[in-house]
């Protein structure tokens, strides 16, 4: 009786594993069966290098270069933003502060993870906009600059976090092996703590830049949604995720705007796909 | 002469009152080894003399401790440690070659130049007995030398920042006993020109290479005197029960 229970344990176990498995293969399956169908108009060349995207024009022109371009812009912008202050904010916890200060900080931190996008959009929209268009004399402060701040934001719980977790887990030993032979906090943060953790902390950058590449509402409400080549980051730029959410509700279904749309998601996917299996390499050399 | 004087010396973890009223000294060019069984505040005792201790958020202390006249709490903590090195119970090299192993604390504390970055690396490892087994591989991993190895690469990079005094955390608890003897060759030959003090477990290990001995029971420092005294004709009891096997 008893091993018939943990047999039927076993399998149930096994099935919730197989159920995980099989709907990610049946989501990409479905992706793939919709978006592919979309080179047969278009060249797969043509889609991914054309400039310009006028998805309802006659006939359709359908290069996402434009919206790979503001993803990557307002990714990158976000990266530059919130690595060097989530790794200092890391540090900082983890080696420096004292421990109420430490408690205090952390609590913040959850609650920056806990504000809902669209909520982070919102204010984005009533303050940073306005203040990007004055400090830099624009006509709109709709830009891609706005979209990487308000980015940044939500990156930075992700990366202070496993970030922090990297450096506690860092032997107490290299810590003491680093002062007993002279070096100051600094240099053993520097010199020991950083390069010992740095699997782990690259790790967090890219889960944090794979938060940001999937976000949606934040960068729909203040990137300004102009589908055309970005030249710099003071100006309005689309992603391919606002396009997907913006345009999917006034797409036909079954036309050639459509497919176009879950092409947009395939890449979307590849991009994600990518980073997380970065990430995962990085965390796994820790290990 | 008398390298640390250490006076009414009483140490507390919050609440725990870890070394209770410790008077003792650290002579120069001696080895001292520092017997006892776990909890009996020989590690805290060790950590108080390179400031290790202040570490803990919960650290108190009271009373002296002075080294060459000086109280160490007035001195620098880096530049404590840079004078007062400190060998670890597992042998710990960075994820280095050997060479940079080595020249790791020397390039900390700011030499640069190749040169001399050599003759200190070639220097103390010859000193710590490991020169001849390496000095054909210096730029591979460390972590290919054996744990003997490593450890006497350890004491190799603690020499290489030319300390006074060198303290051993138990140095040898993870090795085998050909590389033990290795490792207490090294120390043996060290004390020509370092203070050493040494905590171990093993106290045929204090036997053979302690010129002192010290016994800690319970945070109290129960009896010090020359080595052969110590393990022939101990002046309390408890020793001779601890030496003996008796506890601990």
């Amino acid at each position: 009786m008893r091993k018939f229970k943990e047999f039927i344990i076993e399998k149930l176990i096994l099935l919730c594993g197989l159920a995980a498995i099989f709907f990610v293969v049946l989501i990409f399956l479905f992706l793939l069966k919709e978006g592919l169908a979309v080179f047969k108009t278009v060249s797969p060349f043509k889609f991914l290098f054309g400039e310009s995207w006028y998805p309802i024009s006659e006939p359709a022109q359908l290069g996402i270069l434009p919206l790979i371009l503001g993803s990557l812009l307002v990714t990158v912008g976000a990266a530059i933003i919130s690595v060097p202050i989530g790794v200092g904010c890391a540090v900082y916890i983890a080696e420096i502060a004292p421990l109420k200060i430490k408690e205090v900080l952390k609590a913040g931190i959850e609650l920056l993870a806990a504000i809902p996008s669209v909520v982070l959009g919102f204010i984005g929209m009533v303050t940073l906009v306005p203040l990007v268009k004055n400090v830099f004399h624009l006509p709109t402060g709709l830009t891609a600059l706005s979209g990487s701040i308000m980015l940044a934001f939500m990156a930075m719980p992700t990366i202070v976090s496993i970030a922090e977790d990297a450096l506690y887990s860092v032997p107490k030993t290299y810590k003491e092996g680093a002062l007993a032979l002279g070096a100051t906090h600094w240099q053993t943060i520097w010199r020991v703590m950083l390069p010992a953790a740095s699997s782990g902390i690259l790790a967090a950058v890219m889960l944090g830049i794979g938060r940001v590449i999937g976000e949606t509402m934040a960068v729909m409400m203040i990137t300004g949604n102009a589908a055309v080549l970005p030249k710099s980051l003071l100006v309005p730029v689309r992603t391919l995720t606002a396009t997907i959410a913006a345009e999917m509700g006034e797409a036909v279904v079954g036309s050639e705007h459509f497919f176009a749309l879950f092409a947009i998601g395939i890449v979307l996917f590849v991009i994600s796909f990518a980073i997380n299996v970065t990430a995962d390499l990085f965390l796994h050399k820790r290990q | 002469m008398v390298k640390f004087d250490i006076k009414d010396l009483n140490i507390w973890f919050g609440a725990v009152h870890a070394l209770k009223r410790v008077s003792m000294d650290v002579r120069a060019n001696e080895i001292l080894s520092v017997i006892g069984p776990s909890n009996s505040g020989k590690t805290t005792f060790l950590r108080m003399l390179n400031r290790l201790n202040d570490l803990n958020q919960n650290f108190k202390m009271s009373g002296s401790v002075k080294l060459d006249q000086n109280e160490i709490k007035t001195i620098d903590p880096e530049l404590l440690r840079k004078r007062v090195g400190m060998v670890f119970a597992l042998p710990l090299p960075l994820p280095l070659s050997i060479f940079d192993n080595v020249a790791y604390g020397v390039r900390m504390h700011g030499t640069k130049n190749k040169k001399t970055l050599e003759e200190i690396v070639e220097k103390s490892l010859k000193e710590a007995y490991l020169w001849e087994e390496v000095k054909d591989r210096m730029d591979t991993s460390a972590f290919k030398l054996s744990g003997g190895q490593q450890q006497r690469l350890c004491i190799a990079r603690t020499l290489a920042v030319e300390p006074e005094v060198i303290l051993f955390d138990e140095p040898c608890s993870g090795l085998d006993p050909i590389s033990t003897a290795k490792v207490e060759d090294a120390m043996v030959n060290l004390k020509q020109k370092y203070t050493i003090v040494l905590v171990t477990n093993n106290v045929k290990q204090a036997a053979r290479v302690g010129n002192r001995t010290a016994f800690f029971l319970g945070g109290e420092l129960i009896e010090l005197s020359a080595t052969e005294r110590i393990f022939t004709a101990p002046a309390d009891q408890r020793t001779d029960g601890y030496i003996r096997g008796k506890f601990g």
